[in-house]
Formats: structure tokens, sequence, C-alpha cells
């Protein structure tokens, strides 16, 4: 039953760009699960770690920042069902991380883990082929902290709950394991081209 | 004060039509003890976040997580793993 | 086989179940115009249950494609009255708030599920005093309770500290007036934030510890503190009570979430 007069301003967006039952959006809206982490640049790190915890490597910010650096424009697919078109970040790349760590992957999954709390689980052949990267920086400048200052993954092919706000560091799983949102019934993979919004979808 | 505000902070009872469709009473103003510190908070005053993904409410103390409430496709997915007990007052 | 005893007192005192709240079909009857972007509808809800003040309703608008938009606006109507009113501020860019307060007209119809809400209400029987704080919009479910208060003639000393804009601004100004013309229990201070029209004498900036000070229901004589409108704007309100020394328990908010956020 369709309420006379009402018709929201969503645009379908050009064919092929917009994922089954997304709309476009031109703001950016921001979703969080808790407060909004405040860091110091001064301490703050970027860990990979073993499924035990153990550090494999860290980066300071500086060192992070001295990085070879990727900046990439990508569409972007929220599961409350907003896409946003070419979206400009810049950042380091899994595989840039991994070369100056100097090793390989040590398992297929990973769990990445944040300030606040907040974790996401993702497949290591996901965040390769440069189809990943620690952003910090959106549109040109730094992120705000409601959009994951200092640091957030930006993993664009899957639903934006898995590009973690506040990132820390990604910890290997031999098995994948639920992060936040997939313990609470969200997909464990999350494509948003097979509409993967929910487990079992 | 210069903590920033936390704009995207909404009270636990914006998150009750919602939790009403779960509970059979008015969880709203059940008193609800956090797992984490121990502080006891009416459900309807508990920090609410993320509500366009189902509702996440903290503490207002240590912001713990006490309640997680989504609905995947078919089902209700509740986490009360953070409140340690919940109090409902009985009706006359 | 011996019978299991039941605890007793899991079988002697009631839960305070709720009925299912089903989405119902409304229809607006009529439309008033309180400021240049708020209004306020009202509404024949079939079989309404009734409701306290203070609570509030979801509402649910679906487009020709099925596309659903769903928010929640307090009720602005007091208990006693048959008819559900909901006062919505139109939102730059909004969704669902610019049909409400804009393109909607008397004789359309959407969904609405409700009442909702039991932590953030007040009613006649509870003791007073009571201090309302509203913030722009933040007024709605402050108001229903003022109506509701109006309607019964054993009144609890009421005062609404109002932070509006400009004058023009102030939603429900005629009615408030008539309120405390009417009633020597209550007493209505606004403060203009903006903009303020020649020989304004009331306070003329955000409230703040001051102003509590000079307006609000003294600490000692422990009032019942509601809290509502933005976000920033009930935080910064409740800091202020509890750096005066309020009780924390004494003080119940309703964020609206950020200024200007997605309606």
């Amino acid at each position: 039953m369709a309420t006379r007069g009402f018709s929201p301003k969503r645009s379908g967006g050009p064919p092929g760009r917009v994922p089954p039952g997304q709309h476009v959006v031109t703001d950016f809206p921001v979703l969080s699960a808790g407060p909004t982490p405040r860091s110091q640049l001064a301490t703050w790190t970027f860990t990979l770690e073993d499924e035990q915890s153990h550090e494999l490597h860290r980066w300071s910010w500086q060192e992070l920042l001295a990085l070879p650096s990727t900046e990439f424009t990508v569409d972007i697919h929220c599961v409350t069902t907003w896409t946003k078109l070419g979206t400009r970040w810049k950042g380091v790349s899994f595989d840039q991380l991994m070369r100056a760590a100097g090793r390989e992957p040590p398992a297929p999954y990973v769990m990445a883990f944040c300030d606040g709390g907040y974790t996401t689980n993702l497949p290591v052949a996901d965040l390769r082929g440069e189809r990943a990267i620690v952003a910090y920086e959106y549109d040109g400048a730094p992120l705000t902290p409601e959009h994951g200052f200092p640091a957030r993954l930006l993993v664009p092919h899957l639903y934006f709950w898995k590009s973690a706000k506040w990132v820390r560091g990604l910890r290997f799983m031999p098995v994948d394991h639920p992060g936040f949102w997939e313990t609470h019934g969200y997909h464990m993979y999350g494509d948003p081209w097979r509409e993967q919004r929910y487990d079992g979808d | 004060m210069t903590v920033p505000v936390d704009e995207l902070r909404l009270d636990g009872n914006a998150a009750a039509g919602l939790l009403d469709q779960i509970f059979a009473f008015e969880v709203t103003s059940a008193a609800a003890t956090c797992d984490g510190c121990g502080k006891i908070s009416a459900v309807g005053a508990l920090m609410l976040y993320a509500r366009a993904m189902g509702a996440v409410l903290r503490c207002p103390a240590c912001a713990q997580v006490m309640i997680v409430v989504t609905a995947p496709r078919g089902s209700w997915c509740i986490d009360l793993r953070g409140v340690r007990i919940m109090q409902i007052a009985a009706t006359a | 086989m011996m019978a299991t005893k039941v605890t007793d007192a899991a079988t002697a005192q009631r839960l305070p179940t709720l009925p299912r709240i089903p989405w119902r079909e409304v229809e607006i009857l009529e439309i008033v115009t309180e400021t240049e972007r708020v209004r306020s509808l009202v509404l024949r809800v079939p079989d309404w249950p009734g409701h306290v003040a203070g609570q509030h309703v979801d509402v649910r608008l679906t487009a020709e494609d099925g596309y659903r938009a769903e928010r929640s606006y307090s009720i602005a109507s007091p208990p006693e009255r048959a008819e559900v009113v909901l006062t919505v501020e139109r939102v730059e860019d909004g969704e669902v708030s610019p049909y409400l307060a804009g393109e909607a007209r008397p004789g359309d119809r959407f969904e609405l599920r409700g009442p909702i809400g039991s932590y953030f209400t007040w009613s006649a029987s509870l003791p007073g005093p009571l201090q309302l704080v509203a913030g722009g919009s933040g007024i709605v479910p402050l108001m229903a309770m003022l109506r509701h208060r109006a309607q019964h003639c054993h009144r609890v000393p009421a005062r609404l500290l109002f932070s509006s804009r400009s004058l023009d601004s102030i939603i429900y100004r005629p009615e408030l007036e008539r309120l405390v013309s009417e009633d020597a229990e209550l007493d209505v201070v606004h403060t203009l934030t903006r903009e303020v029209p020649p020989g304004w004498s009331g306070p003329q900036r955000r409230v703040d510890v001051d102003m509590l000070r000079d307006h609000a229901v003294p600490r000692h004589q422990r009032p019942h503190i509601y809290i509502c409108g933005p976000t920033p704007f009930v935080e910064s309100v409740a800091d202020a009570f509890l750096t005066l020394g309020n009780d924390p328990a004494a003080i119940r908010t309703e964020r609206f979430g950020p200024t200007g956020g997605k309606g």
C-alpha cells in the first residue's frame, strides 16, 4: 500500500554500478556501534598478529605514512541500503603492508580489530590484489573522527561494515570466525552483488 | 567540558519499537545490571547506537555492550551477554 | 511422582505484559501549521489503545516501488485526546519529514505503530515538581506532558525552559502563553539563541548552568527533570543539572540525534 505523494529522492544510479536493493546517496551517512574513539597519534600503532595474538609486525603512525601509498576511487555499499559512488581514498594497501613486513600471510583469514572493540572478519584473498587498503585520507583530507580517524580498513567490494573504522590491526586466523556484526546475524562474507546481507543469504 | 559530544548516541528508549517486539514486557523501564561494571540502568537510559543495523545498547557508565538486537532475515537475534541481571517491576 | 512446586512468587504476581503493537493504517484528519518548518498532523488511528505522555510512534511510508522509510516521532497530544497528534519539523534533505511536514494533505494515509517507549514518560499521578527543558522540536513530548497536566485539577508545580532559534521558530508559542495565563503553577521561560526581537527581555543564549540556576526548579525541591532535543543540547543541559548537584536518577533524557539529523 503506497503512501500517496511519497517519492523519496533516491536514484537508481548508472546501470551496472548499483548492487541489488541499494540506492544512491550524495551525502556520507555515519553509522557506529559505539562511541567515537579518540586516538593519540603518538602512541597509535597498526599491528599484524598471529592467531595467538603474538605480534608479527607493527607500524607507528609515522611509519605507516612513510610506506608507499595507493589512491583509489571506488563505489561503497552499506548494508543499510545506501550506496555512494566515486569515493576517493588514500592509504596503504594490504599487499604493501605484507611486503613491508617481509612475509606471506600466515593464515587464510583475518580478524580486523579496532579501537572501541569493533571487529570484522575477512578472507585474506579479498584483501590481496590491491583490493583493500588501510585508508588514512578520504576525499583528499585526513579522516574525520566519526569516519574512522586516524585510519580505517577499506574493502569496497564487500558491504561497508567490513571496512572497519578506527582499525588498529589484523589478526590472522586459520579458520573464519565471525566478527561483531557477523556474530549477530550478518553475513560472514558480505558480497553486495549477491546481496549477502544476512547469514544464510 | 572539552569532551566532544557523541552525536550518534541516542537513548535506549529510541529502540523501544524494536525491543517491544521481542520482549513481552515494557523492557525500556526494566533495570539492567551491567556485567562489566555493575551499574544498574533502566534499559531506556542505556546508550543506543547503530539503530539502522539493529540496536547496540551500552552501559552509560563504562560503555560495555549490554544488549545487541538485530533482525537478520526471518529471525530475531538477541545478545544479552552484557546484562548480568534484568529486573522488571511486577504490576499491581 | 511428586508434583514439582512452582515458585510462589512467579505465579502470584503479574508481569506488565505488552499488547503486540501492530502497524496500523492511519488517516490525516487535519494539518496545523505551527511555524514555517513545523506542522502538526491530527490523525485518526483505528483501535488506538491509548498512550502515556512522552511516548512516541514509528511512522512508515511506502513508495510506489515498495521502498519503505521509517522514522520515530513523539506524540504531541495528551492521552485525554481521542486523536493522535504528531508534530513534525521539516529537516533539510530529510527523507520522511519533507513528506509529513510538506507534501501530506488531509485524507492521506500512512502506517503507524505505537505507542512505544515507557522510559521517557510522565503522568499527572506522579509527584512533582516537574522541570522540563526543550531544545527546538524537543518540545513535542514535553508538550504532551503539559497538555496532559492541564487536564487535571490537581497539578504539581511545573516549569518549562525552552530554547529556540528565534521568536518565530518557537513551536506552540500561543498555546504555551494560554496555559501559563490559566495556571499559576506553570512557568515558561524562553531563551533565544540566534535572533532576538527588539525589546526582548528574556535570556538570549544557549541553556547553561547560570540559566538553570536562575530559572529551573532548585535542586533541594527534588524536581523530576525531562530534557529533550538534539543530542548536543541534551548532553550539555544534563551536564549542567549535574553540575548544580541534581540527582542523576531524577533526570530523564530523550536525544533526537545529531542537530539536523536525518529526518
